[in-house]
């Protein structure tokens, strides 16, 4: 005899938590031959200002924490999604209609993903940084440090749904910064099934929060928060993008645009636009 | 005649030799500008300079095209090295005519000689030096293996730093294998007019820098607009880049951005108090406070800040305003009367608002733009004086209790260029240093700046660096990155 299986619930990933859109609303997501999948959250403006501030809240701790102890967590992020692998195959296929073989290219594509920036954070400084040789008595040294609270859009596509998200996120977090993340709009669920393994994986609430929903809708609200320091706009249309990037410009907002990193995606630069460098100068004294 | 008087010691302006008018210099040549001129004036003296060409958008397609076209067939095409030996040649050319630049800087920008002659024209030529250096290393230059050039950069100035601001801009960028179109600020074109004569002395290829002084509104704005470019770098107010921003949102113009500060200076109370004095006036009062990281917010433990303030008040009475072409000057002529006025403004609201405020009591010249060292006690967090930029000799002094709170103070604004810390203590330095949303820190030292030293700023200061690796990178393309 057959059970009856138990559908999950898609809600929003927030400070840690899963709430409901604030607004009630959700939005139908369909498989790829156009039948009833799920009902996923479809977040409002109050629910993006509500990740920002949650994002921002975790700043000072995952900024602070040591760049071996990211490492580990974002290490932990992929044993918990190696975990879960099959669980994603399954979603990619019935999301988007392809074979289990190449759903696990991609999955494992995004594990990988996740253990290389999680080998970045203890690099990222010596590689990026350094001394500098100025030409007086100073100690004089050169240091990333993560931009801040960082908004971002993860591509659409085929074979992005869980991969192009990762690949978006991963890079932001490795030097500290704090994350909101807009899903695919026409492929959230792996996205949200992704925030189980997160909210599991050692990582502080807030650190990374991901929202579904309307992306024309939600990320200009984003682009125009002044306690957002960076926007990531490589998943978004163009014209949503040109839009995005002119809200920016009020906040001076740092902005990555779609296409920035080119058909070789370079990885390390993906790390490196989301850091400040700061420079610190001490005096040598006399002695 | 007590210990504190000097005799005059003005800087002959003999070596200097001015022509009555400059064109533009596009492609290697002088030209006519079709924006009309204006006639640039000493503002220590307001006597005139001698008369500037403007640019106006027709003069701007013309330099974009000879950047353009020297890009594609002379720069892009010669070899790091050969690059390099010009760069080489122009900082050198640079040692050789430091004092008459010094001079003209002077004349045109009304800052001491003392500092054009020690500060600006140094860094001018080590900047150019340093960068000389990169043009056959691109590959260690962090952006992966074979970076590109990435074409024509816009490159628009400031006048606090006339000369100084230029090298920042064209050396990483010619280095990097770009030409330039540089629209020095309207109020101090000379010494980037005089430049062009040591691109020639050079033999710097035509088109490679091509200058041309005009309206921000005008020349300016065309340049940002422009489709030919592949990079614009602005230094300037903070109003004036988020317009930039905003106009090339949507192209792949790439953009980097020098805008304004708030610095906080951080004074603890076990600091060596004559060294932070000192700092604290090196901070504020140097370049008559005409400087985007300035310390112009003291943050001063409480039970300190009696001793501190009172020990600035009696420092900053031995300090001499006057003509910027005497040697023994420290203070020198506010650049502009609009920039006078808007001091004066910001000043008054300071008072208005409820601050102390302490002016030094000393003559100012009949003529020129001048204004005495200020100082502001019983300032709180929330006064215009403590937020607005003033780009002028104008000091807020806060205190605070514990150093969680002197960090929170010193990040409460929506600039992070430029901090101070002034401390002995080594380990509690570094802390306060981690913790400071600015670009650049300062730690018992103040306004100090190195070509191999980044300097940029977080959040509303801007974005990108410029100095060192950093500031090559910004004039560099790896692969698809733009």
């Amino acid at each position: 005899m057959s059970r009856l299986a138990i559908p999950k619930t898609y809600k929003l990933f927030i400070g840690g938590k899963f709430p409901r859109s604030e607004s009630g609303r959700t939005t139908t997501v369909v498989d790829a031959k156009g039948e009833f999948l799920a009902n996923v959250a479809n977040a409002s403006r109050k629910d993006a200002r509500d990740a920002v501030v949650a994002a921002r809240s975790a700043f000072s701790g995952w900024s602070g924490a040591t760049a071996y102890n990211r490492g580990q967590v974002l290490y932990r992020i992929a044993e918990m999604l190696e975990g879960r692998a099959e669980q994603f195959v399954s979603e990619i296929c019935d999301a988007t209609g392809v074979t289990p073989a190449v759903a696990r290219t991609e999955v494992s594509a995004a594990i990988d993903c996740l253990v290389w920036h999680a080998g970045w954070t203890d690099k990222f400084a010596q590689v990026h940084g350094g001394a500098n040789p100025v030409a007086g008595p100073y100690f004089n040294l050169s240091v990333p440090e993560p931009t801040g609270v960082v908004a971002a859009i993860a591509p659409s596509g085929p074979n992005t749904s869980l991969f192009g998200l990762i690949a978006t996120i991963a890079p932001i977090l490795t030097t500290g910064n704090t994350v909101v993340v807009l899903a695919s709009e026409s492929t959230p669920c792996a996205a949200m099934t992704f925030a189980e393994v997160v909210a599991t994986s050692d990582v502080p609430g807030g650190v990374v929060n991901i929202l579904t929903g309307s992306v024309a809708e939600v990320a200009p609200w984003l682009a125009s928060h002044a306690d957002v320091n960076a926007i990531d706009l490589t998943g978004a249309e163009s014209a949503l993008a040109v839009d995005c990037e002119r809200s920016a410009a009020e906040t001076l907002m740092r902005v990555v645009r779609p296409g920035s990193f080119g058909p070789t995606e370079s990885a390390f630069d993906r790390i490196a636009a989301f850091v400040e460098t700061k420079t610190v100068w001490h005096t040598k004294s006399l002695l | 005649m007590t210990f504190l008087e000097y005799a005059p010691a003005p800087e002959s302006t003999a070596i200097l030799n001015i022509p009555k008018s400059y064109g533009l210099f596009i492609n290697g040549e002088w030209t006519d500008g079709r924006g009309g001129s204006l006639t640039t004036i000493s503002p220590s003296t307001e006597k005139p300079i001698c008369d500037i060409a403007l640019a106006d958008s027709s003069d701007v397609d013309r330099a974009v095209a000879a950047a353009r076209k020297s890009y594609d067939t002379v720069w892009s095409r010669m070899s790091g090295a050969e690059r390099g030996k010009y760069l080489f040649r122009i900082a050198r050319l640079i040692q050789e005519r430091a004092r008459e630049f010094a001079v003209a800087e002077t004349l045109d920008n009304g800052k001491p000689i003392r500092e054009t002659r020690d500060i600006d024209i140094p860094l001018v030529a080590a900047w150019f030096f340093h960068y000389a250096g990169w043009a056959d290393k691109l590959d260690y230059a962090g952006v992966g293996p074979n970076p590109t050039a990435l074409g024509v950069a816009g490159q628009i100035i400031p006048w606090n730093f006339p000369l100084l601001m230029l090298a920042w801009k064209v050396a990483p960028a010619l280095a990097a294998g770009n030409t330039v179109v540089l629209k020095p600020a309207e109020t101090t074109p000379l010494t980037a007019l005089m430049f062009a004569d040591i691109c020639q002395q050079a033999g710097l290829p035509a088109g490679v820098v091509n200058i041309i002084p005009g309206l921000g509104g005008v020349a300016g704005q065309a340049l940002v607009e422009h489709a030919g470019i592949n990079k614009i770098a602005f230094t300037g107010s903070t109003a004036v880049g988020r317009n930039i921003a905003r106009t090339l949102a949507g192209t792949q113009t790439r953009l980097t951005l020098e805008l304004g500060g708030k610095g906080a200076n951080i004074v603890f109370d076990d600091a060596p108090v004559d060294e932070a004095v000192e700092g604290i006036i090196n901070g504020i009062f140097f370049n008559q406070g005409h400087v985007c990281c300035a310390g112009s917010r003291l943050l001063v433990q409480e039970n300190v800040q009696d001793e501190i303030v009172e020990k600035l008040t009696k420092r900053l009475s031995t300090l001499r305003l006057g003509d910027p072409l005497d040697k023994n000057t420290d203070i020198g002529a506010i650049n502009s009367k609009a920039q006078l006025e808007r001091i004066t403004s910001i000043t008054e609201t300071g008072v208005a608002e409820g601050a102390e405020r302490w002016t030094l009591d000393c003559a100012v010249p009949s003529k020129g733009f001048w204004f005495r060292p200020t100082i502001f006690t019983n300032v709180s967090t929330s006064n215009t004086i403590a937020r607005d930029e003033i780009f002028g000799p104008v000091l807020s002094v806060l205190s605070f209790r514990t150093p969680d709170e002197a960090i929170v103070k010193a990040n409460n604004t929506p600039y992070g260029l430029s901090a101070g810390i002034w401390t002995s203590n080594a380990s509690r330095m570094l802390r306060v240093a981690d913790s400071l949303r600015a670009g650049v820190v300062w730690a018992n030292t103040f306004n100090q700046f190195d070509p191999t030293s980044p300097f940029g700023g977080y959040k509303e200061s801007g974005y990108g660096r410029e100095g060192g690796r950093h500031g090559l990178a910004a004039y560099l393309a790896n692969g698809g990155a733009r």
